[in-house]
């Protein structure tokens, strides 16, 4: 097989991208009959050319883009000549689908921009050009189109490359090829064009074969990810993943990060047999001479050339789902092999993609683009997406719906936590509640005596203490024996008892607790107190529902009866009121659902609200 | 049937994800095909709703309900398939390779005729010819290509100098330009 160039085309919407590839396909003979003739069907159709055929549609595969006329999602196609194959990254120029264009940058060796001669840099152009900056691509080759409708006129060619020289210079693209073509007609497309006798340089197709890529990876220092631990028996141990950098060779020592162990490599072990070296992109297994500790996740690297490990980035995000990135919030981050917990905050600021400047935000739509901080639950092996994209570009993943919701770019580690102005800041709950990795709340269960809310309550924090979620559990029973054993059963003292409840709640999750409270707490009026200190949200109203005779039959501690005697006054469901709530968030069935069933619900709730994270 | 057929062992045994040869060169609609492609909980496929897929980066995370189809040789090409087959000396179906076979032409296309499944239509004759098949999909939707390709070595000349397409032989695909992609979202590889 030859060796393969992937690049990426982007240009405006109507700078003829689809078209310019549809005329390489064409002109490579990578088109085949049956879809010639499907094309001029098509082209019949829908086509924007008359009775000629329409290159664009043989790129635009999703009917609505055919349609539309538009490309809304990358599309990959192939070809090749005697030279070298090619793989086509076709990404869509509207800024609503930035997403798919950085997607279709972040596989591509080389970027071909197109630019309408008779519009010169649009916003658009500046846009991209940006994008295939920040993902990393060193190597612009900048289309401009359109040459026949600006009577190939050298000097709008010239102003255009002066204009974009520019650009290149601010965004440190340093190989830039300008090629004047006309897409439509093939001028300068596979073949050098005899209308523009000024321009001497290549055809596109012949740049795409002469260009030379060397990733900066291959001869960097040695990076494997693990993917996979291979223990097929307890005599064999290998260490399978994609080498990120680097290559190997059969006695080099290797560090396994970020545990720190030192081995050297023993075998290098194919399917086909051993081999004595692997080089950078190879897919491969290692096995060390020593018994080391190495999990899915670690990273395999040259002991004489480590990579740093850290737990808090600076990293320029490009956010690629509908929900926002929303300052504070904690998503999962995938780093080469390594999951971790992340939370984004500060968002230092946005970038406008066309002036570049830099705007404050607290949070990033879908297709903007900002630079972050982030905290991680764990330290992490990585280097700057510069160096190496594959440990310095991560995948961002929403907690709830596991979807890629953003890709990251690590600039820089922060040593936040030796800097001296960490002591400076002020401290708040959301802060306490991130350290926590929780969302402070206050889960309230209401309900009549021996209606079950202290089992569920037990079982409740027992649960969120295992996932390592950090509760306190305020019982009725247990604050009347201390705080609040002053006060009785009257109407007013309930009131109080509440009130100094519902204050001690606030307090607690002010430290970022996820508070309990189990109380009968009666009535509605100071529930909805105890819900209005609290931000919306973090009041979770648990209704434990019980019909009277059920908590009644239950009697654990033998005080319905004493009421029923009359020993006991005020006593709720008896001789005093309870109030059932109108919208408790939760409502358990007391009598039909288990205590278990009822406190794996209420973490349901807790888990889909995003309170643990 | 192959769609229901996919559908049924999916969710009978409630596989997570199930692995496919399909490849992006192989048809438009498969070109903005990904790598890890998700279904909802009734296998339908949403293609303006995928995920991105960057660098060599992969999130195999599935909501509940979801399914995967996993397309690992989704960047090969046809020629890359049969130049890999020639390298490792894989085996391979007979019908992949050229010999005299009875088929009928019906709408252009070559339908072999080897057993009764086929109803034939009136003046339908079938005819040795020397074909073989690029691609295998259900009987009778399969067309045959007319070809000397007797050996590996002879498939990779062949597709080499090749000006037509893979799928040519393939009925699925007629019927409007956008017929790939209606399948594919009713729960097709």
């Amino acid at each position: 097989m030859l060796p393969a160039l992937r690049f990426l085309t982007c240009g405006s919407v109507d700078d003829g991208k689809s078209t310019l590839i549809g005329r390489l396909l064409h002109d490579t003979g990578s088109v085949p009959e049956d879809q010639l003739e499907q094309l001029a069907a098509d082209s019949r159709r829908v086509g924007t050319r008359g009775e000629q055929a329409d290159y664009a549609l043989l790129v635009d595969g999703l009917a609505a883009e055919r349609e539309q006329g538009i490309t809304i999602d990358v599309a990959y196609r192939y070809f090749q000549t005697p030279r070298r194959r090619f793989v086509v990254a076709d990404t869509p120029g509207h800024e609503q689908y930035t997403r798919n264009m950085v997607t279709g940058a972040s596989n591509s060796d080389v970027a071909v921009i197109l630019i309408d001669a008779r519009k010169g840099l649009l916003t658009q152009t500046r846009r991209h050009s940006y994008l295939v900056s920040l993902l990393g691509i060193r190597d612009v080759i900048v289309a401009v189109n359109k040459m026949d409708l600006v009577g190939f006129d050298p000097a709008v060619f010239a102003a255009i490359g002066a204009d974009f020289g520019v650009l290149a210079q601010r965004l440190g693209l340093a190989r830039v090829t300008l090629i004047p073509v006309v897409a439509v007609d093939g001028d300068n497309v596979a073949t050098r064009s005899d209308r523009m006798p000024w321009y001497d340089g290549p055809a596109l197709l012949e740049a795409l074969e002469s260009v030379q890529v060397e990733p900066a990876a291959a001869a960097g220092p040695f990076r494997l990810p693990v993917q996979y631990v291979n223990r097929p028996d307890a005599s064999f141990r290998g260490y399978a993943g994609r080498i990120a950098s680097g290559h190997i060779a059969v006695g080099d020592p290797v560090l396994v990060l970020p545990g720190g162990q030192r081995s050297r490599v023993a075998r290098i072990v194919h399917a086909s047999g051993d081999l004595a070296r692997a080089e950078c992109g190879a897919s491969t297994q290692l096995v060390l001479a020593d018994h080391v500790d190495v999990a899915r996740g670690d990273v395999l690297v040259a002991a004489d050339a480590p990579p740093d490990i850290a737990d808090q980035f600076e990293a320029t995000l490009v956010w690629m789902h509908a929900d926002p990135l929303l300052r504070g919030r904690s998503y999962l981050i995938k780093l080469g092999t390594q999951l971790a917990s992340a939370t984004i905050s500060p968002i230092r600021y946005r970038v406008d993609v066309h002036s570049f400047e830099h705007l404050a935000a607290d949070r990033l739509e879908l297709n903007e683009i900002g630079v972050v901080e982030l905290e991680l639950d764990r330290p992490v092996v990585f280097e700057a997406y510069d160096a190496n994209p594959t440990l310095g570009g991560f995948l961002v993943i929403d907690r709830l719906t596991n979807a890629t919701v953003g890709a990251g770019l690590i600039r820089f580690a922060l040593r936040r936590a030796h800097n001296l102005h960490w002591q400076s800041l002020e401290i708040d709950r959301a802060q306490r509640a991130v350290a926590k990795r929780q969302r402070a709340c206050v889960i309230w269960l209401t309900g009549l005596s021996g209606a079950g809310k202290s089992t569920i309550a037990n079982l409740l924090e027992k649960r969120l203490f295992t996932l390592g979620k950090h509760t306190y559990l305020l019982d009725g029973d247990n604050v009347r024996h201390g705080l609040n054993k002053d006060l009785g059963f009257t109407a007013e003292d309930r009131v109080e008892n509440i009130r100094r409840v519902a204050e001690v709640s606030r307090l607690m999750a002010d430290a970022g607790l996820i508070v309990i409270v189990s109380f009968i707490s009666p009535y509605r009026a100071e529930r909805r107190m105890a819900r209005e200190l609290m931000a919306p949200g973090e009041f979770v109203e648990v209704f434990v529902d019980t019909p009277l005779a059920v908590a009644e039959s239950r009697d654990v501690m033998g005080l319905y009866a004493k009421a029923r005697r009359g020993e006991l006054r005020n006593f709720t469901g008896i001789d005093a009121p309870y109030e059932e709530p109108e919208s408790p968030e939760l409502r358990i069935d007391g009598a039909a659902e288990g205590a278990e069933a009822a406190a794996d619900r209420i973490l349901q709730y807790l888990e889909a609200g995003a309170y643990l994270r | 049937m192959k769609t229901q057929a996919l559908r049924q062992a999916l969710d009978l045994h409630r596989f997570d994800a199930a692995f496919g040869g399909a490849r992006r060169d192989e048809e438009r609609s498969r070109a903005k095909e990904r790598v890890l492609s998700f279904r909802n909980a009734q296998h339908r496929w949403d293609p303006r709703n995928q995920r991105p897929e960057l660098w060599h980066a992969w999130n195999a995370r599935k909501r509940s309900g979801e399914t995967l189809r996993v397309f690992p040789l989704s960047n090969w090409t046809e020629l890359d398939v049969w130049e890999y087959i020639a390298r490792e000396q894989l085996a391979v179906v007979p019908l992949y390779f050229a010999a005299p076979r009875p088929v009928v032409e019906r709408d252009g296309m070559l339908i072999m005729v080897d057993d009764g499944r086929l109803p034939l239509l009136a003046g339908e004759q079938p005819a040795q010819r020397r074909v073989r098949f690029r691609t295998l999909g259900c009987y009778p939707l399969t067309g045959a290509v007319e070809s000397a390709a007797a050996n590996v070595a002879d498939i990779i000349a062949e597709l080499r100098s090749s000006r037509w397409s893979e799928r040519q032989g393939r009925v699925i695909d007629r019927d409007g330009g956008a017929s790939m992609e209606m399948k594919k979202q009713e729960g097709y590889f």
